[in-house]
C-alpha cells in the first residue's frame, strides 16, 4: 500500500515539477509548489517520524504563502522576462530528456543508497527540474522556484541519511529564507534615507 | 555563561537592536564597542577556568547545547575569534565615512556572528547549513536600492546554495569511508562531492563570474565586506574538513589538485584584471586572485602554509578596506567608473584615488607594501616545488599590476592647468592618511603583527603540528 502511495508521490512531484516549468503564471507556480511539497512530505516520512516530516509541509507552504504574497504587490508588467529559450515545446522537450536521465540514474541510486525507487527517482528528478529552471530563466521569482526545488530534492534524499532535529530547523530556516529573499528582491525596497 | 552565547549570541541579539536604531555614526559607535569588547574578551579571557572579579566568581564554557548538536568555542579558538571580530571592527568604524553603516553594522554582525557558528557547530559539516543562512542575510546588504537583483547577486545566491546539498552529502559519504577506508570508489566519489561543494562556496574558477558582476553592481564597500568574510571562514571551514579528515589530507593528489586550483584562479583574475575596463570589476577580480593565494598557501604542506595563510589575513583587510572605501567614494561622484569616465579624478579626489592604487598594489605583492611579505613567501615556497608554478603565479601578479598601472595613469590624465583639490571629507582623509600609513608599516615592518597569527596554526590539531 505505501509502497503505491511512494509512487503516487512521485507522480505528482513530476506533475508538478514539469508544471512548475511549463507555466509562466505565478499563480500556477506557486499553486504548483504547495502541491509539491505533499509529495515531498510523504517521500520524506518514509525516513523520518510524521511529525518531523510535517515540517517540510508547513515551511513549503509557508513559503508558498510568503512568495504569493509578495507577487500579490508587485507590477505585473515587470514579470515578463526577454530571454531564450522560452519556447514551451523546448521546455517539454528538456523535461523528457531529464525525466529519463534521471530514472537511468535513479537506478543505480537507489541500489547505492538504499532507498525506494519512487523515492530515489523523485528526489534526483526535483534536483534536475530545479537546475533546468535555474539554468533557463534569471527572472528572480523563477530563480527562488528553481532553488527551493532543488533543496527539496535534496532534503528527500537528505532524509534518508541524516535525522537530526538541527539539520531539519536549519533546513527549514534556510526554506524560508529562501522565500523571503524572493519575496525582497519582488519588492525590492526603495532605501530610506540613511 | 558559554564561550558560544558570547560570541554568537549575543552579537546576533545586538544585530537585531542595531536594525531598530537610525543614526549611523551611533550605530557605528555601539557595534564597534561591542566588537571591541568581543576582539578582547576573545583575546584575554580564559575558556572553562573560574575567572574571579571582586566577589563575583564566573566560568566561561566552551560548549553550548542546541537541539541535540554543539556549537563548540574552545581556547585554541581565541585567536581566531580575535582576528575576525578585530578585522570586523575595522569595517564597521569605516562604514560611516561612506553612509553605509546602518546597513553593514547590523546585518554584518549577523553575518559575522553566523559564520562563528558555522566553525564552532558540531557535527562541523552543519557549517555548511549556517553558511547558506549568512549567505541569505547578505542579499539585503548586496542590493542595490531600489532596483531590481543584478545578475551578480542572482548567481551569488545561486552558486552559494547549491554549494550545501554538495557539502552535506559529502559528510554522509565521509562517515562511511571512516567506517570503511579501503572502498576507493567511495573515496572518489565523497572527493567530487567535497570538490564540487567547496567550488561553489570559494567562487573557484569557472564558478567566480558573479564576483566581478556584484562588484560592479552593487556598492563597492558592502561586496568589499563580503567577499573578505565568507572566503575567509570558507577556508578555514576547507581546513577543517583536511584537519578532520586523515585520508583527505594525505592524499596524494591534494597537492596537484590545490596547486592547479590555485594557479588558475590568479592566472585567470590576473589576465582578466589586466584588461578591465571597470574599476569595480578589477576589484573583484583581486579578491579571485587573492583567494587563489590562499590555495596555494593550502598547497605548500605542512605549518608553513598554513603559517603564511594566516600571514595573508592582514594585509588583504586592510587592502580591501581601503581600495573598498576609495570605490565607494569615486562611484557616489563618478557617472561610472569605466576608465574613460574617471580620468583625471586624482586632482579631486587625491585620497581616494591614490588609496585605491595603493590598495591595488598591495594585493598585487609589490615590494615595501603590506601584501608584499605574504606573496614572497609562497613564490619562494612554491619554487622549492616547481618552477613553472611561480612562473605562472607571477604572471597573474603582473595583470593586477598592469591594471593598477593602468587605472594610475587613467586617473593621473587630468587636462592641463586642471586645479589640485581634495573633495574628501576630513573623516576621509584621517582614514586614508591612516591606512596609508598602515599598508607602508605592513611592508617594512611584518614582524609586528607577528604576535596575532602565531597561535593560529594550533586551532587545527593535526595541520597545525
Amino acid at each position: 500500500m505505501f509502497t503505491i502511495l511512494n509512487w503516487f508521490a512521485l507522480l505528482i512531484a513530476l506533475v508538478t515539477s514539469v508544471g512548475l516549468l511549463l507555466h509562466r503564471d505565478w499563480r500556477w507556480g506557486i499553486g504548483l509548489l504547495a502541491i509539491q511539497y505533499l509529495s515531498i512530505f510523504w517521500l520524506v516520512q518514509t525516513h523520518w517520524p510524521v511529525s518531523m516530516a510535517a515540517s517540510k509541509l508547513v515551511t513549503g507552504w509557508m513559503a508558498c504563502a510568503v512568495l504569493g504574497i509578495a507577487q500579490l504587490n508587485t507590477d505585473p508588467a515587470e514579470e515578463t522576462e526577454v530571454s531564450w529559450p522560452q519556447g514551451r515545446l523546448f521546455r517539454l522537450f528538456t523535461a523528457g530528456i531529464l525525466i529519463a536521465a534521471t530514472f537511468a540514474l535513479s537506478l543505480r541510486a537507489s541500489g547505492w543508497l538504499g532507498l525506494g525507487l519512487p523515492i530515489a527517482w523523485g528526489s534526483l528528478l526535483l534536483i534536475g527540474m530545479g537546475l533546468l529552471q535555474l539554468g533557463i530563466s534569471a527572472q528572480p521569482f523563477r530563480v527562488i522556484l528553481g532553488l527551493l526545488t532543488v533543496l527539496a530534492g535534496f532534503e528527500i534524499l537528505y532524509a534518508a541519511v541524516e535525522s537530526s532535529t538541527l539539520v531539519a530547523a536549519l533546513l527549514s530556516t534556510i526554506n524560508l529564507g529562501l522565500a523571503l529573499t524572493g519575496a525582497y528582491f519582488l519588492n525590492m525596497p526603495q532605501e530610506e534615507n540613511q | 555563561m558559554s564561550a558560544p552565547f558570547l560570541w554568537i549570541f549575543l552579537p546576533l541579539t545586538l544585530a537585531g537592536f542595531l536594525m531598530l536604531l537610525r543614526n549611523q555614526k551611533v550605530i557605528a559607535l555601539i557595534a564597534c564597542i561591542f566588537t571591541l569588547i568581543l576582539t578582547l574578551a576573545a583575546w584575554l579571557l580564559p575558556l572553562d577556568t573560574a575567572i574571579t572579579i571582586g566577589n563575583m566568581s564566573f566560568k566561561l564554557s566552551s560548549s553550548f547545547e542546541i537541539l541535540g548538536r554543539h556549537l563548540i568555542l574552545g581556547s585554541a579558538d581565541r585567536s581566531l575569534l580575535a582576528l575576525i571580530y578585530g578585522s570586523a571592527i575595522v569595517w564597521f568604524a569605516v562604514a560611516p565615512a561612506v553612509k553605509t553603516a546602518r546597513r553593514l553594522t547590523s546585518l554584518g554582525l549577523a553575518i559575522t556572528a553566523l559564520l562563528v557558528a558555522a566553525l564552532a557547530v558540531e557535527p562541523f559539516l552543519y557549517a555548511a547549513l549556517l553558511i547558506e543562512t549568512a549567505v541569505l542575510l547578505s542579499i539585503p546588504l548586496l542590493s542595490a536600492p531600489g532596483q531590481r537583483p543584478g545578475n551578480g547577486l542572482i548567481r551569488f545566491l545561486i552558486f552559494q546554495t547549491l554549494a550545501m546539498p554538495f557539502i552535506l552529502f559529502s559528510g554522509w559519504l565521509l562517515a562511511g569511508i571512516e567506517a570503511n577506508p579501503g572502498d576507493l570508489g567511495l573515496v572518489q566519489q565523497a572527493a567530487i562531492l567535497i570538490g564540487l561543494g567547496f567550488s561553489f562556496l570559494l567562487a573557484v574558477f569557472p564558478f567566480y563570474s558573479w564576483i566581478p558582476l556584484l562588484t560592479e553592481e552593487s556598492s563597492p564597500y558592502t561586496v568589499g565586506f563580503i567577499l573578505w568574510m565568507f572566503p575567509t571562514v570558507t577556508i578555514f571551514f576547507g581546513l577543517g574538513f583536511l584537519d578532520h579528515y586523515t585520508w583527505l589530507r594525505d592524499a596524494p593528489a591534494l597537492g596537484t589538485v590545490l596547486t592547479t586550483v590555485g594557479v588558475l584562479m590568479v592566472v585567470s583574475g590576473g589576465l582578466l584584471a589586466a584588461f578591465q575596463q571597470h574599476l569595480g570589476r578589477i576589484m573583484g577580480y583581486a579578491v579571485i586572485i587573492e583567494t587563489g593565494f590562499s590555495i596555494l598557501t593550502l598547497s605548500l604542506r605542512g605549518t608553513v602554509g598554513l603559517n603564511i595563510f594566516f600571514m595573508l589575513f592582514i594585509p588583504r583587510t586592510l587592502s580591501l578596506v581601503v581600495w573598498a572605501l576609495a570605490l565607494t567614494i569615486l562611484k557616489e561622484h563618478s557617472p561610472t567608473l569605466i576608465l574613460s569616465d574617471i580620468r583625471g579624478l586624482v586632482r579631486i579626489w587625491p585620497f581616494a584615488t591614490s588609496g585605491l592604487v595603493l590598495a591595488n598594489l598591495a594585493l598585487a605583492g609589490m615590494p615595501l607594501l603590506a601584501g608584499f611579505p605574504p606573496h614572497q613567501a609562497i613564490w619562494e615556497g612554491l619554487a622549492s616545488t616547481s618552477l613553472s608554478v611561480v612562473i605562472w603565479v607571477l604572471l597573474g601578479n603582473l595583470g593586477l599590476f598592469f591594471s593598477a598601472i593602468r587605472v594610475m595613469l587613467a586617473f593621473s590624465a587630468a587636462p592641463e592647468g586642471a586645479p589640485w583639490e581634495s573633495r574628501e571629507t576630513a573623516a576621509q582623509r584621517i582614514l586614508f592618511a591612516i591606512s596609508f600609513l598602515a599598508l607602508l608599516l605592513l611592508g617594512l615592518f611584518p614582524q609586528w603583527v607577528l604576535p596575532l597569527w602565531t597561535k593560529l596554526p594550533a586551532i587545527f590539531t593535526h595541520l597545525g603540528q
